[in-house]
């Protein structure tokens, strides 16, 4: 029953890469929170058990073979769109948006779930209709209903981060599969006028991001007071960076957020660009090993499977990087492995699991 | 295997791959470029910004020096202060903060507003003082709500403190918010919005040894404002000491014997020019301008009829009446218009042309020689004296005295007084001069204006025989590791020539005024010191009838004005001293006996109550 093979080709590679990226997150999460005073448990330590219970999640992933999961996807698509419709009515409100499902031992966001659970159902369904010279748009209408859907309710939380995120790795799963030239060119003047109608969908606040985006000069001990503060932290880390637990601003509290979505910001004051530039590099050959190990998947699914996990990395990683040194409007997307959060760490990590899963079973026929 | 086929193809699969793996790197080049122009290219700037973000310069007022009397008396000292001002960047609700402030130190909110407004003008690092001088109550109020006081600090100031209260707070002056022009003025000085510099006085005189050096402390703070720690402190340097000249008993005893009065009395060390005292009445309490003066204290000070902010002693122009006849006899006994010995008869009246000029005592002082009439202050011998003299030799003897020209004196806003000449007059008024107006000028009526210091001036030149010595103020300045960066130096401005034997025969008759029955000046007599001296009574307006009867209904404005001029002792002089009483009456029933309090002060003698002993005392 056991194959011996699936321990000889456990995939250690990625799995010490994507520890060794939780630990730095968790060391620098540490000395963002260091100067916090109040009883509890210190927050890097939660990280660290969140990592701990990711852990155990991926492992337990790795136990069963993916390809259930290929039958099972409809199954968990339809499951999670029916929490998502929870959220609408029994969601718990913070901070202006409902996101949580209060489960009693804990707090569930499945729009964070979703996000894996899109990347079944498309693998699943493109697996199964390959079209190798492109999809047309008849072929690409089930996809698309499978995304609108918990796009839209997403949307309505509202959360346009994970939303946006859905989006971006579906497109990237649709590219991938393959799609006839008319059809890419009719979706991208779609979305340029959908972009346009979206404007005007978006929440003030939405709204006032982007403008602030545009120029945060503009407001800024208000809504631009995050992006210039974060890039006065890292620009002010240097070539060498202040030093662990140096950082002015954030061990003052100057830095918002900083143990959240401006995680980053922290490690790039104290460690400067010495520091971003090998944490990049270990990103990046994440998203590298993950690429590859779609292709050496053993089959369309894995394959499909992988490209989607990978894109949800690269995504998360692209878009918060991209925000936080002032590329990208600030959409609240954390940094996967390095921002303070139970959700996002077990979803990196059960993506992890998928990754791995795939991975140790490529020479399995 | 799935049926469908068309996914078989791998080479095509290959460039897919290679195409992901090609965007994911660019990407992350694009991050790591937008990093390196953060991180590298503008780290300076960034890092200056941080440091903005964290370091904030906190001034630490310099105690400004302390003054203390020639005997080392300390009359102006500092006591702490506490203030209540704000981090303007620190506020997150400007209108909570001031209704709660406003509540907290009982302080009109819009008079809260108008301070946080006027601080725009600080630099952004600089707190905004809203409330200086708090009580302790107000303080532990504002201490025990600070956390709901969001940027409020309280700082500590050195406040000037005055030991005496309201005693020569004309010398001392007072200090105040350096203003828009002051700023234009002492730029490249260190002076910032919200320092304080001293306006009038010594304060403003010396300014520059007494601010000291303003200190700082470089803190660290968090986003809220909240000090962290301290990263390095400069200490302020306090102001030099400042010692004056004063005599802290004499100053004293002037004030106390002027009070309820309107005047000034001058005391100048006759050997040195040294000022002992300077009092000039009603004043008024400096501590009211270091704690910050309102409005309505303000308008007070400026509206009561007696000036109390004006240093008569310096600025007090008034006619020095029969003091002057020192001056008149000078110049007469020098030009040989007259001797001791020359007699004249006092009738109580003296004709020129068809004008008739009265002696005070109406009934005459019969034949009258130049002791006579110093001691009983006649005027028709100095009538007839100085129309044989001519007005230009007699302002010539008053110029040389100093009278009717500033003394280039210390302290700032010294009036120059007249003394009136021919040509002064043709000039001033295009009029020829008349013989009538020499002859009020020989009693110091008329246009001859004095100021009581240039009295005093005159006076110690009398008493040291004949040097017009700068009067001085300050006696040393002094760092405080004891180094001295000004002392004083008795400076002789002339040497005044009397001629043989003239200068002791007018001392002679002052030593007389003072001592022999029927002297005018006998209330300033001292058992066992001689002091020598001269009244005056300065006519405000002419009075026709009786002296007596009108004066007790003459109103206070329309009064005269009392003088004494004194030195003693009368054979070494040491202390000269001028006393002018506004509306005051009699030079020798008001002014004389607060002159004897300061020379009793001065020596150290048991000061008497200056009241005047019953009688008349005339002129």
């Amino acid at each position: 029953m056991f194959d011996r093979r699936l321990l000889l080709n456990f995939d250690w590679t990625l799995l010490i890469t994507v520890s060794a990226l939780a630990l730095i997150g968790t060391a620098s999460l540490h000395s963002a929170t260091s100067g916090w005073m109040g009883g509890g448990t210190p927050l890097y330590l939660k990280q660290l058990s969140w990592f701990g219970i990711g852990l155990f999640l991926a492992l337990l992933i790795c136990c069963f073979d993916y390809r259930h999961l290929e039958h099972l996807g409809s199954h968990f698509f339809v499951i999670n769109l029916a929490l998502l419709v929870a959220v609408l009515f029994f969601g718990k409100k913070t901070m202006g948006a409902t996101r949580w499902l209060d489960l009693g031992l804990f707090n569930l966001q499945p729009s964070e779930v979703m996000k894996v659970v899109i990347i079944i159902a498309f693998a699943r369904y493109f697996s199964r209709h390959g079209h190798f010279r492109g999809h047309r748009l008849r072929e690409l209408a089930i996809p698309f209903a499978l995304l609108v859907l918990p796009v839209v309710l997403v949307l309505k939380q509202p959360d346009l981060g994970t939303s946006l995120l859905i989006l971006f790795i579906a497109v990237v799963m649709v590219l991938f599969a393959g799609i006839s030239r008319g059809v890419l060119v009719f979706l991208l003047l779609l979305a340029i006028l959908g972009a346009g109608g979206g404007w005007f969908m978006l929440h003030d606040y939405q709204k006032e991001r982007i403008y602030t985006f545009l120029n945060p000069e503009r407001d800024p001990l208000g809504s631009g007071y995050h992006i210039i503060q974060s890039k006065i932290a890292i620009g002010s880390g240097g070539t060498l960076g202040k030093g662990f637990m140096q950082g002015t601003q954030s061990q003052l509290s100057f830095l918002p957020e900083r143990h959240t979505d401006f995680a980053f910001s922290v490690f790039a004051e104290e460690w400067g660009f010495a520091g971003c530039l090998v944490l990049l590099l270990l990103y990046l050959f994440l998203v590298m090993w993950g690429i590859s190990i779609a292709r050496r998947a053993a089959d369309r699914f894995g394959m499909l499977l992988a490209v989607g996990v990978t894109a949800m990395f690269f995504w998360h990683i692209v878009i918060n990087l991209g925000m936080v040194i002032g590329l990208l409007p600030v959409v609240g997307v954390p940094l996967p492995l390095f921002s303070y959060g139970g959700t996002s760490m077990v979803t990196t990590m059960i993506g992890t699991g998928l990754l791995l899963n795939v991975s140790m079973r490529r020479f399995m026929f | 295997m799935n049926s469908d086929s068309d996914w078989s193809g791998k080479p095509d699969l290959t460039k897919r791959f290679v195409a992901l793996s090609l965007v994911a790197v660019v990407v992350f080049l694009l991050l790591l470029l937008r990093l390196w122009y953060l991180q590298v290219i503008n780290a300076e700037r960034y890092q200056a910004l941080s440091e903005r973000n964290r370091i904030r310069y906190m001034p630490i007022a310099a105690p400004r020096g302390p003054i203390f009397d020639r005997d080392g008396h300390l009359l102006v000292d500092n006591r702490p202060s506490f203030g209540v001002s704000v981090m303007r960047q620190d506020v997150d609700d400007r209108d909570r903060l001031l209704e709660r402030l406003s509540f907290h130190l009982e302080t009109d909110r819009a008079q809260l507003e108008a301070r946080l407004e006027a601080g725009r003008r600080f630099p952004f690092y600089r707190p905004v003082p809203l409330a200086d001088d708090v009580s302790r109550e107000m303080l532990e109020r504002v201490q025990e709500n600070s956390l709901d006081l969001h940027g409020v600090l309280i700082d500590v100031q050195p406040l000037r403190s005055y030991p005496y209260e309201d005693a020569a707070a004309h010398i001392f002056g007072y200090l105040g918010e350096v203003t828009e022009r002051d700023l234009a003025r002492l730029q490249g000085l260190g002076y910032r919005p919200g320092d304080f510099v001293g306006k009038t006085g010594m304060e403003q005189t010396l300014e520059d040894y007494l601010r000291g050096a303003a200190g700082q402390r470089l803190v660290e703070v968090d986003v809220l404002g909240k000090e962290l720690r301290v990263l390095q402190v400069q200490d302020p340097v306090p102001g030099n000491k400042v010692y004056l000249t004063l005599k802290r008993d004499v100053q004293l005893a002037a004030e106390r014997a002027l009070r309820g009065h309107a005047g000034s009395a001058v005391a100048l060390d006759v050997r040195t020019g040294e000022v002992l005292a300077l009092a000039s009445v009603p004043s008024f309490n400096p501590a009211l301008f270091a704690r910050g003066i309102t409005g309505t204290e303000w308008i007070e000070l400026l509206q009561n009829p007696r000036h109390p902010l004006q240093n008569k002693a310096i600025k007090g122009q008034y006619p020095p009446a029969s003091t002057f006849k020192i001056v008149t006899a000078l110049a007469a006994l020098r030009a040989g218009v007259a001797t001791p010995n020359t007699q004249v008869t006092c009738s109580g009246s003296f004709t020129l042309g068809n004008h008739v000029f009265r002696c005070w005592k109406r009934t005459g002082h019969g034949v009258t020689d130049m002791r006579k009439a110093m001691r009983e202050s006649c005027d028709i011998w100095f009538y007839k004296v100085g129309l044989d003299l001519g007005i230009e030799r007699l302002a010539e003897m008053g110029q040389e005295f100093g009278l009717g020209q500033s003394l280039g004196f210390e302290l700032a806003g010294e009036k120059q007084g007249l003394m009136p000449t021919r040509a002064w007059k043709r000039q001033r008024m295009g009029q020829p001069w008349y013989d009538g107006e020499t002859v009020i000028a020989a009693i110091g009526q008329g246009f001859v204006l004095t100021t009581p210091l240039q009295l005093a001036v005159m006076t110690a030149a009398v008493a040291n025989g004949g040097a017009l010595l700068q009067p001085q103020i300050v006696k040393r300045v002094e760092g405080w590791d004891g180094q001295v960066f000004r002392e004083a130096q008795p400076e002789v401005i002339r040497q005044i020539d009397f001629g043989d034997g003239n200068l002791a025969a007018v001392r002679r008759s002052l030593d007389a005024a003072v001592n022999e029955p029927q002297a005018t000046g006998r209330a300033s007599r001292i058992e066992g010191v001689r002091v020598a001296g001269k009244t005056g009574t300065a006519q405000v307006v002419r009075l026709r009838d009786d002296k007596d009867k009108i004066v007790r209904e003459t109103p206070y404005r329309f009064r005269d004005h009392a003088l004494f001029v004194a030195y003693a002792p009368a054979d070494d002089p040491e202390i000269a001293v001028a006393v002018v009483v506004e509306h005051g009456q009699s030079g020798g029933a008001t002014a004389a006996p607060i002159a004897r309090a300061m020379i009793e002060a001065y020596l150290g003698l048991p000061v008497s109550e200056p009241v005047a002993p019953a009688g008349h005392y005339g002129d």
